[in-house]
């Protein structure tokens, strides 16, 4: 496990790279740390914290909404082998299209506003999900399922007392692993057609204000996005699932 | 206790397992199962626990023909059956909870209503079981017997009036499978409660069961049963007449 202290070590390290390239370039598309940070922070109660709280949104919403429905179908596909028969060819295909390149498509059907953003980055988190959970609850031994049974469980015990907290650490571990392209595809959306969220503001700043300060607070606002989230399905998991982290520690 | 009936079950596409097949158990005996793999002997303990259906004939306990699990009927397998995601405490309490979660319906828990504190019930077994100085930790820290130990308080801690267990020590090593064989034997000395269990070896089968059923790997329709005075006796006797038991055992095996 990454010890905090060392996280500390890495972003110094990092922002003195970053000091020592700003000194060598010596341009203005590459601004000093102290600089970025300086409009960071006088930006992060204005403008800039609103366009933070717009691409909040879309990625939360769009994370909820992969969860809320990736994670049943994936239980169900999991659990019911002629179910994940039928259905199982039609994920493989469409698991590994890349979906940023349906961007215009979503927006050709759904419009210039929040949703067409949201089901952008939905589409790419639910398969993760959905796949991952599917494995997940496919994987969990007959023999549990059967001692379980026999201490009265039905249908509905099952599902509380196994099927949900077995896909529990899949769900977090999909999420972990997918906030990156997340992130990135917001980005990506956010360019287009839109007046807000940090993809607008990075490009406003950087190609038609010139202010790469600002430009750089939007990108490094949009990285603390991607890593804040990281952050958070990282601890969830450890909390929600101890027992993943202590026989690690136990073994290792 | 336990009557079958005309028992038959086949998987499909294969030669019937048990055709016709007549076997009776008493209230508080002690049983051992024995057969080499693919005889059927998990399958007859999988339709005991009511978890499968007969293809024919009835399976009676209580005079109450088999329809699904009966919540009286506490079920050990092999690979422990532990929620990796709970502490050995949280799992041992696992049968409670459900019967709290489904209530009194007779069906998923016993129709009388549990009493209110149950949580002394789940310490003595856990004491009991030798296991509560590790009921914080999780299966994956704890070793392969304290993981069986956990299942075994899991079982007893609901009360059943039927005990089955499936190989539940072919995974251990010699010391921990004997400690869990006499706990399992003084248990019994304990409460008589009725007791299957399925083994392959023959020293395991002499050590449990006072009644043996030898199933044999083709169709089985009648029983054959072994009376073993030598039962709960570890370390084995060397006498001649053991020697006997055994031989006559392994040559019903042979056959097979």
């Amino acid at each position: 496990m990454i010890k905090r202290l060392q996280l500390v070590w890495a972003s110094l390290g990092l922002l003195a790279v970053w000091q020592i390239l700003a000194l060598i370039v010596q341009r203005d598309i590459l601004p000093a740390p102290l600089a970025v940070l300086a409009a960071f922070f006088s930006e992060a109660g204005g403008e800039l914290g609103g366009h933070f709280l717009a691409s909040l949104w879309r990625v939360v919403a769009s994370l909820l909404l992969s969860i809320a429905l990736a994670a049943p179908a994936g239980l169900v596909l999991g659990q019911s082998r002629r179910l994940n028969a039928f259905f199982s060819p039609l994920v493989y295909i469409l698991y590994p299209i890349p979906k940023v390149v349906l961007v215009s498509i979503v927006i050709l059907f759904l419009g210039i506003n929040d949703l067409s953003k949201i089901v952008m980055i939905f589409l790419i988190l639910f398969f993760q999900i959905l796949v991952l959970v599917r494995d997940q609850a496919a994987a969990i031994r007959p023999e549990l399922i059967y001692s379980v049974r026999s201490l009265g469980a039905g249908r509905r015990g099952l599902f509380k007392y196994v099927y949900l907290p077995a896909s529990l650490p899949a769900i977090l571990t999909a999420v972990r692993q997918s906030i990156g392209t997340a992130v990135a595809v917001l980005y990506i959306v956010e360019l287009i057609a839109t007046t807000r969220g940090l993809g607008y503001y990075i490009y406003l700043h950087g190609t038609t204000l010139y202010d790469y300060p600002k430009m750089y607070a939007g990108v490094l606002a949009m990285s603390l996005l991607g890593l804040g989230l990281y952050f958070t399905a990282d601890w969830l998991h450890r909390r929600l699932c101890p027992w993943q982290f202590q026989s690690a520690e136990e073994s290792g | 206790m336990i009557r079958a009936v005309g028992l038959t079950f086949r998987y499909s596409k294969h030669p019937p397992i048990f055709q016709d097949f007549d076997w009776q158990v008493e209230q508080g005996q002690t049983w051992a199962i024995i057969g080499a793999s693919g005889c059927g002997k998990s399958t007859l303990l999988y339709l005991l626990a009511g978890l499968r259906r007969p293809d024919g004939g009835q399976l009676l306990i209580n005079n109450q023909p088999l329809t699904g699990p009966r919540p009286q009927t506490g079920l050990i397998l092999q690979d422990y059956g532990l929620l990796p995601w709970a502490t050995l405490r949280q799992n041992v309490t696992l049968g409670l909870d459900l019967r709290r979660f489904y209530g009194p319906d007779g069906r998923h828990a016993p129709a009388e209503a549990l009493p209110e504190d149950l949580s002394a019930r789940v310490t003595h077994w856990l004491e009991r079981l030798g296991i509560a100085g590790v009921a914080a930790q999780y299966p994956g820290q704890v070793s392969g017997g304290q993981r069986q130990r956990a299942a075994i308080a899991r079982t007893l801690v609901l009360e059943p009036d039927l005990l089955l267990m499936d190989e539940p020590f072919a995974s251990l090593d010699a010391p921990t499978r004997e400690d869990l064989q006499s706990l399992v034997l003084q248990l019994h000395q304990e409460r008589p409660l009725t007791t299957v269990l399925v083994t392959h070896t023959i020293e395991e089968a002499m050590t449990i069961g006072e009644k043996i059923l030898v199933l044999v790997n083709r169709t089985n329709t009648t029983p054959l049963i072994l009376d073993n005075p030598y039962a709960g006796q570890i370390p084995p006797p060397q006498d001649a007449g053991y020697a006997r038991l055994t031989a006559r055992m392994r040559d019903a095996l042979r056959q097979t």
